[in-house]
C-alpha cells in the first residue's frame, strides 16, 4: 500500500491484474479513506477487485448484495423481537414481585423507572452486514455490489455510513466504526446514481481490457495455457467485441472460455472447436446466429 | 499551484463535468498524496476524484491533455551566427523579453506568457470576439511594446549588424505573437467553447417552433439531442421513485414498535404499502403546417419517456384521424412525422371530424388512468367542433391535457374555438417551445406520483 507500483505487483500477487487506473484509484481509496464506485458493465471484474484487495490485506470482507426492496433492517440492523417479547413476558411477571410492597402507585412508578431498560439494549441487536463491518475493530473490507439495484431510499441512507463511516440508530444512538472499512460499491448503470452518492466516492470505470491486458489476465488465471492459445483467443474475443453484438464477452467470459478450451484439450482455434464453445463466450442466441458463419474468418485474421 | 487547479476545476466545469468544493477539496488532499512528478499517476489520481460517469471521464482526459499540454514553445527560432544581444540598440540593455527572444529561451518565454496570462486574466475569455483583443492584451503584459521600440531603433541604425540583430528580433517577435494566439485560442477552448454550445441551446429551447419559414436544419438536429435529453433528465427524477413497489407486505418492525404500547399485542397493524402508478398517455396530434414542427418534439418527447410511461399511444390528425404508433416503430422518429403527413398531410384541419373518427374506433384506448394530451391550435375552419365528444373524452379520461402554440391572446380569435374546446380540458396551455414542453410534461409526470 506504499505506491501505486507495488499494489500493481500486490494485486498480481494474488491473481488480480490491474490497469494502472485501478491502482491509482485503489490507493488513492485506501489513503483518502473514501469509497470507491466501482462502475463497468457485467464480468469485468469489479466484484473481483474487492475480494482480491481483502485478500491481499488479509482483511475480512463482508458483502451486501443490493437488490430492489433492501432496506435498513436488512443492510444495517434489525432487532431480535422474539427475545424482546420473551424479555416482556419475563418481565411482566417478575413485575408483581418487584412491585407488589410499593405502598402506593408513585411509589410503584418510581422503582419502575429505576429498573434497567434493557428493552433496546445491544444484547437484543440483530448485526447485518454494514454493521459488521462498522463493528470490526482491525477493519475490513465492504463490498456493497450492484447499488444501482437498489431503492433511492436506500442509497440516501447510505450517505452517513459512507462519508462518516457511522450509524445512527434512534433507540441507542450513533455507533462509529474505530477503523474505518475500505468500501467499495459496484454499479452496472442499470439507473444514474443520486449525486450526493458520487460526491463522497471515488470513481472507477473498468472498461473492457486492451489485448495485452487481457493476455496476462487468462495467463494468470487459467495457469498451464499455452502461450499461443492464450494469443489466438484473445485475438479472437477482441474483435468479437468490435461487432454489433447484445453482449460483448467481457473478462469473466474469455477466462470461462479459455478454461473450456483447455477441457476440450485444443491447443490451438479452429473452427470446429469455435463453434462447439461459443455459447461459453456469447450469451444470446441471436450473437451465436450471427456470429456463427463468420468464424473462419475471425480466426484467419492477424494476431492482434 | 493552486490558481492552477482552481483553473483546472473552472475548464472542467465549462465541460460539463460538475465539480462541487467538496470535490475540489479532496482533489487538492489528492494531490498533496500523490504530488505532481509522475504524471500518469497525477491524472489517474486525479480522474479518479473529479470524473463521476465514464462519460465524465473521457471529457476529463481531454481537457486534462488541453490544460496541462505545453507544445513546445516556438516563439524562438535557434540563436544565430553573428546576431548577439549586444549588437542591439541601447534600449535592450535593460529588456529581459528581448533577452529570452534573443537566446531563443524557450522555457522562459513560456513561463513569462504563463504569468502575462495571469495578469491579463485570459482565462476569463467567454466569447470567440475577445480572442484577438486577449491575444494583444497578452502580449502587451509581456512587454510588446518595449520589443517594438527596439526594433524601430535598430531599423534606423546605421551599423549592419545592429540591423540583423533587429531583423532577428523582428522574426522572434512574429513567432511570439502566433503563439500568443495560440494560446489563447487554447484558453478559448478550455473555457468557451461550451459555453457557447450551451447559450445556443438555451436559446433553441425558448425558440417559437410555429416561427415563420419553419427551424433551419442545423436547429433542428439540435433541438432532436436537446428533446432527448430533457426526456432522460425527466425520466431520471421521475423513474427512481416508481420502483419502490411493495404492496401490502407486513411491516413486522413497525408493528412490533407500535406493539409494545399494548404490552407485545399487536393492535395496530402497518404495512408496508405503496401504491405506484405509472402515467399512460394518449397523445392526439394536429399535423397541419402550423403545429407540425410541434407535434414532431412532443411526440419525440414522449417516446423518449419510455421508461416512466406505462402505455403510450400517438394518434395525429388533419383531416381525418390515424394511429401513427405503428409508423412510430417502424421508422426513426425524426424521418416518422414526414411518413404521417405523406399519409394524411395537406387536407383541411376539421377537428369535429377527428374527434369523431377517435371517439368511433379508439375510444376504448381512454381508461381512467389515461392522460390524454391534445395539441392542436383549435383552429376548425368553421366546421362544427363537436364539443360533445370532447366532453365524452373528458368524461372518460383521468385528466385533459390541451396544448396550444398560439399565444392565449389569439385563442378564440377568427376560427379559433379555443375558449370552447377548454372548458373540457383540465388544463389548457400554451406550448410553443422546448422550454414550455418540458414543464408540462413534468407536471404530468409529477401528478402521477403518490402523495
Amino acid at each position: 500500500m506504499t505506491s501505486v507500483d507495488a499494489l500493481i505487483e500486490g494485486l498480481a500477487g494474488v491473481g488480480y491484474i490491474a490497469s494502472r487506473r485501478i491502482a491509482t484509484a485503489l490507493y488513492m481509496a485506501v489513503n483518502l479513506q473514501k469509497p470507491i464506485l466501482v462502475e463497468g458493465s457485467a464480468g469485468v471484474g469489479k466484484t473481483e477487485l474487492a475480494l482480491s484487495t481483502a485478500t491481499l490485506l488479509g482483511l475480512p470482507l463482508i458483502r451486501m448484495q443490493c437488490y430492489e426492496g433492501l432496506d435498513e433492517s436488512k443492510a444495517l440492523y434489525e432487532w431480535k423481537y422474539g427475545k424482546q417479547l420473551l424479555y416482556t413476558q419475563i418481565l411482566k411477571d417478575r413485575m408483581g414481585a418487584a412491585l407488589g410492597d410499593a405502598p402506593d402507585m408513585d411509589a410503584a412508578m418510581d422503582r419502575l423507572h429505576g429498573m434497567g431498560d434493557l428493552f433496546f439494549s445491544e444484547p437484543f441487536l440483530e448485526p447485518r452486514p454494514l454493521m459488521k463491518a462498522l463493528r470490526e475493530d482491525d477493519g475490513c473490507v465492504l463490498l456493497i455490489d450492484e447499488i444501482d439495484k437498489s431503492d433511492e431510499a436506500f442509497e440516501a441512507f447510505l450517505l452517513e455510513v459512507l462519508s462518516a463511516y457511522q450509524v445512527s440508530i434512534p433507540e441507542l444512538g450513533v455507533m462509529k466504526a474505530k477503523t474505518p472499512p475500505i468500501v467499495f460499491l459496484t454499479s452496472n448503470n442499470v439507473r444514474d446514481l443520486g449525486d450526493a452518492l458520487k460526491r463522497r466516492c471515488l470513481h472507477l470505470h473498468i472498461p473492457l481490457p486492451d489485448a495485452a491486458l487481457e493476455k496476462k489476465i487468462v495467463a494468470s488465471r487459467v495457469p498451464g495455457i499455452e502461450e499461443k492459445l492464450t494469443q489466438e483467443l484473445v485475438s479472437f474475443v477482441q474483435s468479437l467485441r468490435t461487432m454489433d453484438l447484445r453482449k460483448s464477452p467481457s473478462i469473466s467470459e474469455t477466462v470461462d472460455w479459455a478454461r473450456a478450451l483447455i477441457l476440450l484439450n485444443a491447443d490451438s482455434l479452429d473452427a470446429e472447436v469455435v463453434r462447439d464453445s461459443l455459447n461459453v463466450l456469447l450469451k444470446f442466441e441471436q450473437d451465436i446466429v450471427a456470429v456463427e458463419p463468420q468464424i473462419a474468418e475471425l480466426i484467419r485474421r492477424p494476431l492482434a | 499551484m493552486q490558481t492552477s487547479l482552481e483553473d483546472f476545476f473552472r475548464a472542467l466545469r465549462a465541460a460539463d463535468v460538475r465539480i462541487s468544493p467538496a470535490e475540489a477539496i479532496d482533489a487538492h488532499r489528492t494531490v498533496a498524496l500523490v504530488g505532481f512528478e509522475d504524471r500518469v499517476l497525477f491524472k489517474d489520481a486525479l480522474c479518479a476524484t473529479l470524473a463521476k460517469t465514464a462519460d465524465e471521464v473521457d471529457r476529463f482526459d481531454r481537457i486534462f491533455e488541453t490544460f496541462f499540454t505545453r507544445d513546445s514553445f516556438q516563439a524562438a527560432p535557434p540563436p544565430g551566427e553573428g546576431e548577439r544581444m549586444e549588437d542591439l540598440p541601447p534600449e535592450a540593455e535593460q529588456s529581459e523579453l528581448a533577452r529570452m527572444l534573443m537566446d531563443g529561451d524557450a522555457s522562459a518565454l513560456a513561463q513569462a506568457m504563463e504569468e502575462a496570462a495571469d495578469r491579463a486574466q485570459v482565462s476569463q475569455i467567454r466569447l470567440s470576439t475577445q480572442r484577438s483583443r486577449l491575444t494583444r492584451k497578452l502580449l502587451e503584459e509581456m512587454g510588446l511594446s518595449e520589443i517594438e521600440r527596439i526594433i524601430a531603433a535598430a531599423r534606423k541604425s546605421e551599423d549592419a549588424r545592429t540591423q540583423a540583430a533587429g531583423q532577428r528580433l523582428e522574426q522572434a517577435r512574429k513567432a511570439l505573437t502566433e503563439e500568443a494566439g495560440r494560446y489563447v485560442e487554447r484558453q478559448h477552448e478550455l473555457y468557451a467553447a461550451e459555453s457557447g454550445r450551451n447559450l445556443r441551446e438555451d436559446l433553441l429551447a425558448r425558440k417559437a417552433l410555429n416561427a415563420e419559414g419553419g427551424i433551419d436544419p442545423v436547429d433542428q438536429a439540435m433541438m432532436q439531442a436537446l428533446v432527448k435529453r430533457m426526456a432522460k433528465r425527466l425520466a431520471d427524477r421521475y423513474s427512481r421513485r416508481r420502483h419502490v413497489a411493495w404492496t401490502g407486505h407486513l411491516d413486522v418492525r413497525r408493528t412490533l414498535r407500535k406493539s409494545m404500547g399494548y404490552g407485545g399485542m399487536p393492535f395496530d397493524i402497518v404495512f408496508k404499502t405503496k401504491k405506484i402508478d405509472k402515467p399512460s398517455i394518449v397523445a392526439i396530434c394536429d399535423v397541419s403546417k402550423s403545429v407540425a414542427a410541434a407535434a414532431q418534439f412532443l411526440l419525440t418527447f414522449l417516446y423518449s419517456l419510455n421508461e416512466v410511461v406505462d402505455r403510450m399511444e400517438a394518434f395525429a390528425f388533419s383531416g381525418r384521424m390515424i394511429s401513427v404508433n405503428a409508423v412510430l416503430d417502424e421508422h426513426r422518429i425524426e424521418t416518422a412525422i414526414l411518413e404521417v403527413l405523406k399519409q394524411i398531410g395537406f387536407q383541411q384541419t376539421d377537428y369535429g371530424k377527428s374527434l369523431e373518427d377517435f371517439c368511433e374506433q379508439h375510444l376504448d384506448q381512454i381508461d381512467r388512468h389515461t392522460t390524454v394530451i391534445i395539441l392542436g391550435d383549435a383552429r376548425s375552419n368553421y366546421a362544427d367542433p363537436r364539443l360533445d365528444l370532447l366532453a365524452t373524452i373528458q368524461k372518460r379520461a383521468r385528466a385533459v391535457i390541451w396544448l396550444n402554440p398560439e399565444p392565449e391572446s389569439y385563442w378564440g380569435q377568427g376560427d379559433s374555438v379555443m375558449h370552447r374546446y377548454e372548458r373540457f380540458c383540465h388544463v389548457a396551455k400554451q406550448c410553443n417551445t422546448l422550454a414550455q414542453l418540458e414543464r408540462i410534461i413534468e407536471d404530468v409526470l409529477r401528478t402521477y406520483i403518490p402523495h
